[in-house]
C-alpha cells in the first residue's frame, strides 16, 4: 500500500497536470429529477457496496492477521456449516430486496414518455446529429467544431476541446421534452450526462426518451456507441434557455431558414461557390474523403480523380443528394442547403487537380429539391 | 496410492515422447497438448498486451499522437478479440489437458487424436484474424462485440476473414469442451464419485457444458453476417426487414455465458490453491458445486443486462435486473465460502495463494461494480462508459488472468520437476498487483464523470486519470516480463522439486512422481 501512494506522490510530481483537468470522482447530479433520483440510487448502491466490502475484506485481512503459520496458528477444522450457508444466502437476498424497490421506481419514471410539450426527434449520422422540432418546421444538423489543429496538437486545445458543436439543440426548462431516437447507418447512443439521458439510436427503430431540464444553462455529452472512425467526434450539447428565449431562438432559426432560401435565388459566381464549397467541404465531406480529396481507400473513396467528379455533372449531383444506400455515403440532399450542395459539388470538379471547370448553381439544385 | 506411484516408474509399457517437431505436431499426450495450449496462450497475451500498449499509449494524453481513429479501433477490437479467445481460453484448456486426467486419476484425455486437432486449429484461426490488419481497408473494426450493421454493411472487406476465423475458434472450443466432457463422465478413477471429484474438474464440467451451450450461437450470429454481407439476407439490416438489435441478443446470449466461461475456471484454480495454503478443507464443497451451477444457469436469462440502452420494453428491462441480481446470491457465497475457508486455517503466502488472494479481493471489487451496473436506471448512464470498461477488466484480469497464474505457480512444480524462484514470483505478484490497480481503478473515476469508451481522444477534464491509467498499464504490461523470466529461470536452473512442493497439498495430482510422468495414471488409482 505505502508503495502505491509513493509511487502515486512521485509521479503527481512528475507530470504537470492538464488544465482544465479536474480529477472529477463521481457522477455528476445533473439537473433533471430523473438525474438527481439516479444519483441518488447510485449512491445508495455505492455505500451499500462498499459497507460489504468493508465487512468482507475486514474478516478476510483479520484472519489473515491472525490465522498464519508464521503465527504458530494451528489449523482447525472448520469446514461446514448449514446455518452460515443460510445466513449469507439469506442476507444477500435482503439486501438487493432492499436495492431493488427504488431502483423499480426509477425504472418506471424513466419509462414514462406520456404528455410531452415537446417532441425532438433526434437521428444519429456518421458523425454528426440531427435535430427535428416535430411540429415546428425546424430541423438541423450539429457537428463538432474543435478545430483539426487542436486534435492533431498543432494549437492548444481550448476549454471544451471535444464537446462543442455548431449548433446545439436548444431547448426550454421546465418543460417535458420527448426524444423520438433512431439513426440513419449504424447504431449511435445520444447521451447527455447531466440529464442522465442515454438511450441507443438504432437504424429502423424509433426509440423514446425524455427528460424535464431544472436549470438553465449548457449541457454536454458525446456518442456513446462505437459507430465507426470518428465515433469519438461527434459530441452532443444541449442549450437550455428559459421559455421566452426560446420563443425568441424558435423565430430567428425561421427567419435564417429564409435568408438561406433566398440566397438560393441569388446570382453565384464560380469564384463564390468554390469558396463557400471548400467551407462545406471541410466540414461535411473531409471525414471521410479527406481534406486533400484522397479519400482513404478502399472504404472511402477519392473525389480526386473520381470518374464521378470528372464526369457528367448530373450524375455527380444525385450522388451527393441521394447518396448511396447501403454505404457510408448518406444522401446530403436533405442535410445541407442547395447552397452548400451546389458550392461542395463546384469545389469537388475543380479542387486538387479535379479540372473539369464547370459549375452548378443553387438553383439547378432548388428544381431537384422541389421536383422530388 | 503411492504404490500407484511407483507402479508409473517402472512401468515397461511406458514410453516417452516422440522425438523433434513430431511430438508437438502429431501429439495425442495431454501435456504436450496442454503445454502447447498453455504456450500459444502466453505469446497471445503478449500480443493482445501490446495491442493495449498502442491504445494506452494514444490515450495518454489528449489529442490524436500515434495513430489514427481507424487503426485505433481496430487495436481495440484486436486486443479484445485476442485476449478473449487466444489468451484466457486457451489458457483454461491449457489447465484443463493437463490437470484433469491427472487430477481424476486418468492416464490422459478420452479423445487425444480430437485434443490435437482442437489446439492446431488455434494457430491458424489466430494467423488468420491477425492478417486482416494487413488487409486492404484494415482490420475488423467495430469492437470485439462487432455489432451490426458496423459489422456488416458498414464493415471493411477484411470481415469475411474475421467470420472465418471466428468459426475456427468455435469450433475447436467445442472440440475441447466435448474432450472435457467425455475425459470426466467416463474416466474418473473407481471411487471418485462426482462429489468427490476436485473443484476444478467440477468448474470445468460446468464451463465445457456452457461452452457447447453457447459456441454454436455465436456461430450462428456469424453466420447471419456473413448471408447478409455476401447473400442478400437481410438479418441485421433495417433497410431490408431486418433487425440490428436481433444481433445484440443473439451476440449476448452466447456473450453473457462467456464471461462466466473465462471465470468458472478461474474458480475451481482458486478453490484448490486456497484450501492448499490454509492446510484446511475447502469450506462448504457441496454448497460451492451447488453455486456454480446456479451460476451456470443463470447466466443464461441476463443476456440482455447489456442492452440496457436498446430500448427494450419496460418488462424486458425489469426481468433482465432482476435476473442479473440473483447472480449475486451464487457468487457470494463462493467468495464467503473461500474466505471461510482461510479462516482458522494457518495460512502461508506462497506465490500461488497471494493470487488467490488477489483474485478474491479484485474480483469482489469487480462484483460489487457488477451489482451497480445490473441496476437498470443507473446503467443508463454507466452503460459505455469507463465505468464498464473498469468493472469487466477487474472480473477478468485479476479474475481470470490471476486464476491461471496461481494456477501455473501452483502446478508448475509438478509439471517440470523443479521449483521455481519464490522471490522473483512474488515481485512478479505484487508488481502485477499495483500495476493492475493502478490501471483499472481510475477507470471507474472518469467512468462516472462521463468518459465513453471505445474513444481515441477525450476531452481534457479527464486526462489527469487516463495518464495514471497509461502508466499502470505500461507497468502492468511490463511486470508480465518477469513471468517469462521466472519461467525461463525454473526450466533452466530450478532446484529440484520434491513430490509434494506445498505442505497442505491434496488430490490425485500429489501421488504422481514430480515430475509428472509422460503418462498419469496406465492403471488407475482408488479413491476410498
Ligand atoms: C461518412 C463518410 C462519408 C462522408 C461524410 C461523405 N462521403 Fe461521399 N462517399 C462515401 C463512401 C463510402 C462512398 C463510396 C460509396 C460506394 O461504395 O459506392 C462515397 C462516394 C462519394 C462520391 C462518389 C465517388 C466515386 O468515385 O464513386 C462522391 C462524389 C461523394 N461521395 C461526395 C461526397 C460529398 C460531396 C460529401 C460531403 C457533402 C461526402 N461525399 C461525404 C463516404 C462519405
Ligand atoms: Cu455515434
Amino acid at each position: 500500500m505505502f508503495k502505491k501512494v509513493a509511487v502515486f506522490g512521485l509521479f503527481l510530481a512528475l507530470v504537470p497536470t492538464v488544465a482544465f483537468s479536474d480529477w472529477q470522482l463521481n457522477l455528476n447530479r445533473g439537473v433533471t429529477d430523473t438525474s438527481i433520483a439516479v444519483y441518488d440510487l447510485h449512491m445508495l448502491v455505492l455505500y451499500i457496496c462498499v459497507a460489504i466490502s468493508v465487512v468482507v475484506f475486514g474478516v478476510m485481512f483479520w484472519s489473515i492477521y491472525h490465522h498464519r503459520k508464521s503465527k504458530g496458528f494451528e489449523s482447525h477444522e472448520f469446514h461446514d456449516s448449514t446455518a452460515l450457508e443460510i445466513l449469507w444466502t439469506i442476507v444477500p437476498t435482503i439486501i438487493l430486496i432492499v436495492i431493488l424497490f427504488p431502483a423499480t421506481k426509477a425504472l418506471i419514471n424513466s419509462y414514462d414518455t406520456e404528455e410531452s410539450d415537446i417532441d425532438i426527434q433526434i437521428t444519429g449520422y456518421q458523425w454528426k446529429w440531427r435535430y427535428k422540432y416535430i411540429g415546428e418546421d425546424l430541423d438541423f444538423f450539429s457537428v463538432l467544431t474543435t478545430p483539426t489543429d487542436e486534435i492533431r496538437n498543432k494549437s492548444e486545445k481550448n476549454e471544451n476541446y471535444l464537446l462543442e458543436v455548431d449548433k446545439p439543440l436548444v431547448v426550454p426548462i421546465n418543460k417535458k421534452i420527448r426524444f423520438l431516437l433512431t439513426s440513419n447507418d449504424v447504431i449511435h447512443a445520444w447521451w447527455v450526462p447531466d440529464l442522465a439521458v442515454k438511450k441507443d439510436a438504432i437504424p429502423g427503430f424509433i426509440n423514446e426518451d425524455w427528460t424535464r431540464i431544472n436549470e438553465v444553462g449548457i449541457y454536454r455529452g458525446q456518442c456513446a456507441e462505437l459507430c465507426g472512425k470518428d465515433h469519438g467526434f461527434m459530441p452532443i450539447v444541449v442549450k437550455a434557455v428559459t421559455q421566452e428565449d426560446y420563443v425568441i431562438w424558435l423565430a430567428e432559426q425561421k427567419a435564417l431558414k429564409e435568408i438561406e432560401a433566398a440566397a438560393s435565388q441569388a446570382d453565384w459566381s464560380m469564384e463564390a461557390l468554390l469558396v463557400k464549397g471548400e467551407g462545406v467541404y471541410i466540414k461535411n465531406c473531409a471525414a471521410c474523403h479527406q481534406p486533400n480529396g484522397m479519400g482513404i481507400p478502399p472504404v472511402f473513396p477519392a473525389i480526386k480523380g473520381s470518374p464521378i467528379a470528372l464526369g457528367p455533372i448530373g450524375t455527380h449531383l444525385a450522388t451527393v443528394f441521394e447518396g448511396r444506400p447501403g454505404t457510408a455515403m448518406a444522401g446530403f440532399g436533405e442535410q445541407l442547403s442547395s447552397v452548400d450542395i451546389a458550392a461542395v459539388i463546384t469545389y469537388q470538379r475543380n479542387a486538387w487537380g479535379n479540372e473539369v471547370g464547370d459549375m452548378l448553381s443553387p438553383t439547378d439544385v432548388d428544381k431537384l429539391k422541389g421536383g422530388e | 496410492m503411492s504404490t500407484q506411484a511407483a507402479d508409473i516408474d517402472h512401468g515397461d509399457h511406458d514410453h516417452g515422447p516422440a522425438k523433434g517437431i513430431t511430438r508437438w505436431l502429431y501429439s495425442t499426450n495431454h501435456k504436450d497438448i496442454g503445454t502447447m495450449y498453455l504456450i500459444f496462450s502466453l505469446v497471445m497475451l503478449f500480443i493482445g498486451g501490446s495491442m493495449a500498449f498502442v491504445i494506452r499509449a494514444e490515450l495518454f494524453q489528449p489529442g490524436l499522437q500515434l495513430i489514427e481513429p481507424e487503426f485505433f479501433n481496430q487495436m481495440i477490437t484486436m486486443h479484445g478479440l485476442i485476449m478473449v479467445f487466444g489468451a484466457v481460453m486457451p489458457a483454461f484448456v491449457g489447465l484443463a489437458n493437463w490437470m484433469i486426467p491427472m487430477m481424476i486419476g486418468a492416464p490422459d484425455m478420452a479423445l487425444p487424436r480430437l485434443n490435437n486437432l482442437s489446439f492446431w486449429i488455434l494457430p491458424f484461426a489466430f494467423a488468420l484474424m491477425m492478417s486482416t490488419l494487413f488487409m486492404d481497408g484494415g482490420g475488423p473494426n467495430f469492437g470485439w462485440t462487432f455489432y451490426a450493421p458496423l459489422s456488416t454493411t458498414y464493415a471493411p472487406p477484411s470481415v469475411t476473414f474475421f467470420i472465418f476465423a471466428i468459426h475456427l475458434l468455435g469450433a475447436s472450443s467445442i472440440m475441447g469442451a466435448i474432450n472435457v466432457i467425455v475425459t470426466i463422465m467416463n474416466m474418473r478413477a473407481p471411487g471418485m464419485t462426482y462429489f468427490k471429484m476436485p473443484m476444478f474438474c467440477w468448474t470445468w464440467l460446468i464451463t465445457a457444458f456452457l461452452l457447447i451451450a453457447v459456441m454454436p450461437v455465436l456461430a450462428g450470429v456469424v453466420t447471419m453476417m456473413l448471408m447478409d454481407i455476401h447473400f442478400a439476407t437481410a438479418f441485421f439490416d433495417a433497410g431490408g426487414g431486418g433487425d440490428p438489435v436481433l444481433f445484440q441478443h443473439v451476440f449476448w446470449f452466447f456473450g453473457h455465458p462467456e464471461v462466466y466461461i473465462m471465470i468458472l475456471p478461474s474458480f475451481g484454480v482458486v478453490s484448490q490453491v486456497i484450501p492448499t495454503f490454509s492446510r484446511k478443507k475447502l469450506f462448504g464443497y457441496h454448497s460451492m458445486v451447488y453455486a456454480i451451477i446456479a451460476i451456470a444457469v443463470l447466466s443464461f436469462v441476463v443476456w440482455a443486462h447489456h442492452m440496457f440502452t436498446v430500448g427494450m420494453p419496460f418488462v424486458g428491462e425489469l426481468f433482465f435486473m432482476y435476473t442479473t441480481m440473483l447472480i449475486a446470491i451464487p457468487t457470494g457465497v463462493k467468495i464467503f465460502n473461500w474466505i471461510s475457508t482461510m479462516f482458522r486455517g494457518s495460512m502461508t503466502f506462497e506465490t500461488p495463494m497471494l493470487y488467490s488472494i488477489g483474485f478474491v479481493v479484485l474480483f469482489t471489487i469487480g462484483g460489487l461494480s457488477g451489482i451497480m451496473l445490473a441496476l437498470a436506471p443507473v446503467d443508463m448512464v454507466y452503460q459505455d462508459t469507463y465505468f464498464v470498461v473498469a468493472h469487466f477488466h477487474y472480473v477478468l484480469v485479476p479474475g481470470a488472468i490471476f486464476g491461471i497464474f496461481a494456477a501455473v505457480y501452483y502446478w508448475l512444480p509438478k509439471w517440470t520437476g523443479k521449483m521455481y524462484d519464490e522471490g522473483l514470483a512474488k515481485l512478479h505478484f505484487w508488481v502485477s498487483f499495483i500495476g493492475l490497480n493502478l490501471t483499472f481503478f481510475p477507470m471507474h473515476f472518469v467512468g462516472l464523470a462521463g468518459m465513453p469508451r471505445r474513444i481515441p481522444d477525450y476531452p481534457l477534464q479527464f486526462a489527469d486519470f487516463n495518464m495514471i491509467v497509461s502508466i499502470g498499464a505500461f507497468m502492468f504490461g511490463t511486470s508480465q516480463l518477469i513471468f517469462v523470466y521466472v519461467l525461463i529461470k525454473t526450466l533452466r536452473k530450478g532446484e529440484p522439486a520434491e513430490q509434494l512442493p506445498w505442505e497442505g497439498a491434496e488430490g490425485l495430482e500429489w501421488t504422481l512422481p514430480t515430475p509428472a510422468p509422460y503418462h498419469s495414471f496406465p492403471t488407475p488409482p482408488t479413491v476410498e
